[in-house]
């Protein structure tokens, strides 16, 4: 069973933009696109750790505001030719209400 | 149905073309691959490596046997292609194979030229060309001990130090009287000689060789004069000739090569070339660089594009000997028409020549230190008019306090433990394995790989000429600017003039009236039309706060551990006692770690979480402070002396002056940051000579200087001009700072943006144009307007929507 925590409303998020989810396991970005599709990722970037929440998003993608690695939102796996991937939770929404459950994914098509 | 793609020639260009066909219709045809030599595609510019006995042959591959198989291309290798059928769209090989085509892409290369003498078949007598002139060349040098390479250009003198290497004794034959003619004038073909010769290379020109003797090998070489030498390995290294047979025999347009359009379309329209083999607008290529971007061009036509042309590409050349560094481009002999600049230290091994007509470069030749190479290319290639730098053009881009990368210039003397990219940590090493394994050719691709050059940029020349060295040579397209980014082809200019001329609104409208690719952009698009958008439109354009930098948004600095930094306003460098004990609270009552004096002259509050940022910035403002934003791509600072009111040296009142430029300028946004100084006297002691807009009081009026810089790459100011009131400094400024808003690339600061678009070009604009200069003065006022708004207030009292700073949820367990 998976245990969906409800985090908020989608219009809580800006389009093209992320917020904070502070949970015991770290900090988790949740992203919205132009879409309004909705994506968490662990808030560090493979490369140094820095906040992926405070990136441009765009696309479905995300680019780290420390060093410009640009990460998949969908997967957590950095765009070529950088190497290396960040942990991705199951996110839902429903009438527009974001629901998270704090499983790790582990990242399917990385090595 | 898919259609079916024949390539005849395995080789570099061809399977490039074939690379970037899959990536931009990967399913669009059948593919069958045709190549004579019995391997799959390697990197023929590395044969010299091998020979050299410093690479293996599995090193140089491209793409293996199983790239072809990954890819269902269909691969034929040592099977060559004896008759195209045109008629009937198929092609045959020497051994009966066929294959139908609705496209065909040729390929084949180009052959050594063969000296016509008696004997030129002889065992023993080598072209290098492929690996099996390589296994041909290593195994005679287990065996042989005499060796004449007949050619002393650049094949040649690469195969000579090979063959050296191996452990032969080698002797240059070469018809003129210098070296790589074709590439080096006498001076510096004589300094390549001379350092050649210190490593044991003997030459013998001029010499024209008319037999090659023996009887079943080779034993000798006589030349015209009568003369011999000794020899049971010679090397035919006079040139390569485009091979067109195939394409002639089988009735395709050939002249010096196979005949192509801008599209690389050959006269038979279902038929194209690439590579060597071409002849387009006259002109044959033999180095990998333009190659590759004439396989470009031919894929996006064979996915039915359509949009792509080649233009013609402008080379330069680089000897590909370990620890000799020489560079040459473009007409480096010159004619009356043209003046030459030359340098010339023979004990110290450097020459350096470059040949100009009316103040633009046409060629260069350099030998020893070649770190500019890249710089004099750039400049030949845009054809800049370099009558503003001409007196220290000879010394180089980099000769004023370049840092990161220890003073280094050139690569050839650097060992691989090196450090060549001091921001990234990027060692000389790093850089060749890069180039070498993955087989990368352009400086982008480079910078994507290995990071080397992609941070402040510096050492940039130094990673081109460890390229050029590894690779031979250095390209360029034809002159052309950049595209704004990779989801455009428009260019930065292209696009502030139609946001102008569009009266285009939001960062939407310009994507959609410009067709952009990406549904929204990059990280390096949104943030240039966003400034483009709010320059053109003070009043009416709403800004994106998604479009800036995580910095721009929060109005705070990002730090490496994701907390922020603050750096309240304090004008002209003037601060109170009540200011700093503000300051002081906020540090104690945030618990703020660090506290710092900038190099601005203000005070910088490091290691504030995000949350806290508001509440910071609520406690400042009580206390009279603004944001100071030294986060933006803004105004910074304006940093002072204390001139006449307190120094016994000062002329005029340099803090007060200082303090009215930054009230009129705070919080304008620019296309980069932008510093500003006043000094007191000419002792300068507030550094004007290296900001973006300097005033040097005097007692006669006030110096206005521009286009400093102090970081990576230091520049002193020009002199603008100079004026006797305040008030005219205040016009002035004014209006150089609207006119680099305006027309300045973004990310491009004042000191390029000059070097750029010229000195006298700002002159004209700001001192002479008066009615001009009045304008711009009145629109950047006008601009200030709805700039001067501090936005640390408006967030501290809750007038920003609070979502930046405070996190959507806090989970307690999981």
């Amino acid at each position: 069973m998976t245990d969906w925590i409800e985090i908020g409303k989608i219009e809580d998020i800006p389009r093209l933009g992320a917020r904070v989810v502070n949970t015991v396991q770290g900090d988790i970005a949740v992203f919205r696109t132009a879409e309004d599709e909705v994506f968490a990722l662990h808030d560090a970037c493979p490369h140094k750790g820095g906040p992926l929440s405070q990136g441009i998003v765009h696309g479905k993608r995300v680019t780290c505001p420390l060093h410009n690695w640009v990460i998949e939102l969908t997967d957590g796996i950095a765009v070529a030719p950088d190497e290396g991937h960040t942990a991705c939770y199951p996110i839902k929404v429903e009438n527009g209400v974001i629901r998270l459950a704090l499983q790790r994914q582990p990242c399917s098509s990385a090595a | 149905m898919k259609e079916k793609l024949v390539l005849i020639g395995n080789g570099m260009a061809g399977v490039r073309t074939l690379e970037e066909l899959l990536k931009i219709a990967p399913e669009k045809y059948d593919i069958t691959v045709f190549g004579a030599e019995p391997y799959g595609n390697y990197n023929r510019i590395l044969l010299s490596p091998v020979l050299a006995g410093e690479k293996t042959i599995d090193q140089i591959m491209l793409n293996d046997r199983q790239w072809y198989a990954d890819n269902g291309i269909t691969l034929h290798c040592g099977k060559e292609v004896v008759r195209i059928d045109r008629r009937n769209r198929k092609v045959i090989a020497a051994d009966g194979a066929t294959a139908d085509y609705d496209h065909l892409l040729l390929a084949t290369g180009s052959n050594p030229f063969i000296v016509p003498v008696p004997g030129n078949d002889l065992p023993g007598v080598v072209t290098f060309r492929d690996i099996r002139d390589v296994d041909l060349m290593l195994e005679a040098s287990r065996k042989h001990q005499h060796a004449v390479v007949i050619g002393g250009g650049l094949l040649g003198l690469e195969a000579a130090n090979g063959l050296m290497r191996q452990g032969m004794s080698v002797t240059v034959v070469h018809i003129t009287e210098t070296l790589m003619e074709r590439q080096l004038d006498k001076a510096a073909g004589a300094l390549l000689r001379k350092s050649l010769e210190e490593r044991g290379m003997h030459f013998y020109m001029p010499a024209q060789t008319v037999a090659i003797l023996g009887e079943d090998r080779v034993r000798g070489v006589r030349f015209k004069d009568g003369s011999e030498l000794y020899a049971d390995l010679v090397v035919m290294a006079v040139g390569i000739r485009p091979n067109f047979e195939l394409a002639k025999k089988s009735g395709i347009h050939c002249e010096r090569g196979i005949v192509v359009n801008d599209t690389m379309q050959t006269y038979d329209p279902r038929i194209y070339a690439v590579g060597e083999c071409v002849q387009h607008r006259g002109q044959t290529y033999g180095l990998v660089a333009p190659l590759f971007e004439q396989a470009k061009v031919c894929a996006n036509h064979l996915a039915h594009l359509g949009y792509a042309r080649y233009q013609g590409s402008m080379t330069s050349t680089k000897l590909k000997v370990t620890g000799i560094d020489l560079f040459s481009a473009g007409d480096f002999i010159g004619d009356e028409t043209m003046e030459e600049i030359v340098l010339k230290d023979a004990s110290r091994g450097m020459y350096k020549k470059i040949v100009l007509k009316d103040n633009r470069i046409q060629g260069a030749v350099m030998y020893g230190d070649t770190v500019d190479g890249a710089w004099y290319f750039q400049l030949m290639r845009d054809g800049t008019d370099v009558s503003a730098f001409r007196d220290h053009l000879m010394f180089g881009e980099a000769h004023l306090g370049d840092a990161g990368h220890g003073g280094q210039n050139k690569a050839a003397a650097m060992s691989d433990d090196m450090e060549v990219c001091g921001c990234n940590g990027v060692c000389k090493g790093a850089i060749v394995k890069a180039v070498t394994e993955k087989g990368l050719f352009t400086l982008d691709e480079v910078r994507s790989h290995t990071k080397a050059s992609s941070s402040c940029g510096s050492c940039t020349g130094l990673v081109e000429q460890i390229m050029a060295s590894v690779l031979g040579g250095g390209y360029s397209a034809a002159p052309k600017e950049k595209p704004l980014c990779k989801c455009t082809d428009h260019t930065h200019d292209d696009v502030r003039k139609t946001i102008r001329e569009q009266h285009l609104l939001s960062i939407d409208a310009v994507m959609r009236f410009l067709e952009w690719r990406t549904p929204n952009g990059c990280h390096s698009c949104r943030p240039a039309l966003n400034y483009y958008l709010l320059c053109a439109w003070p009043a009416e354009y709403k800004d994106d706060a998604q479009s800036r930098f995580i910095n721009e948004r929060a109005h705070a600095n990002i730090q490496k551990d994701g907390t922020y930094s603050v750096v309240p306003r304090m004008w002209g460098g003037l601060t109170t006692p009540d200011e700093l004990r503000a300051i002081a609270d906020v540090a104690d009552k945030f618990k703020i770690p660090t506290v710092k004096v900038t190099g601005g002259q203000r005070i910088d509050l490091l290691g504030v979480k995000k949350e806290d940022l508001p509440a910071v910035w609520g406690d400042l403002n009580k206390a009279g402070m603004v944001s100071g934003h030294a986060y933006g791509k803004s105004l910074r600072t304006v940093k002072t002396c204390v001139g006449s009111e307190w120094c016994r040296f000062g002329t005029q009142d340099s803090t007060g002056l200082g303090v009215k430029l930054e009230r009129r300028t705070w919080g304008s946004w620019m296309p980069h940051k932008f510093k500003m100084a006043v000094s007191g006297c000419p002792r300068n002691c507030a550094e004007a000579t290296i900001k973006d807009f300097g005033v040097v009081c005097v007692d006669s009026g006030y110096e206005l200087h521009i286009g400093g810089n102090g970081g990576v790459k230091v520049r002193a100011t020009d002199l603008l001009c100079k004026v006797t009131t305040e008030a005219e400094v205040d016009e002035y400024c004014c209006a150089f700072t609207q006119l680099y808003r305006e027309e300045a690339r973004y990310l491009e600061r004042t000191a390029p943006w000059i070097e750029r678009v010229g000195l006298e070009y700002v002159k004209q604009r700001v001192v002479e144009d008066e009615v001009g200069r009045k304008a711009l003065y009145n629109r950047f006022i006008e601009s200030q307007k709805y700039a001067q708004v501090d936005p640390w207030a408006e967030r501290a009292s809750h007038a920003v929507e609070q979502h930046e700073f405070v996190p959507l949820k806090k989970v307690a367990a999981g």
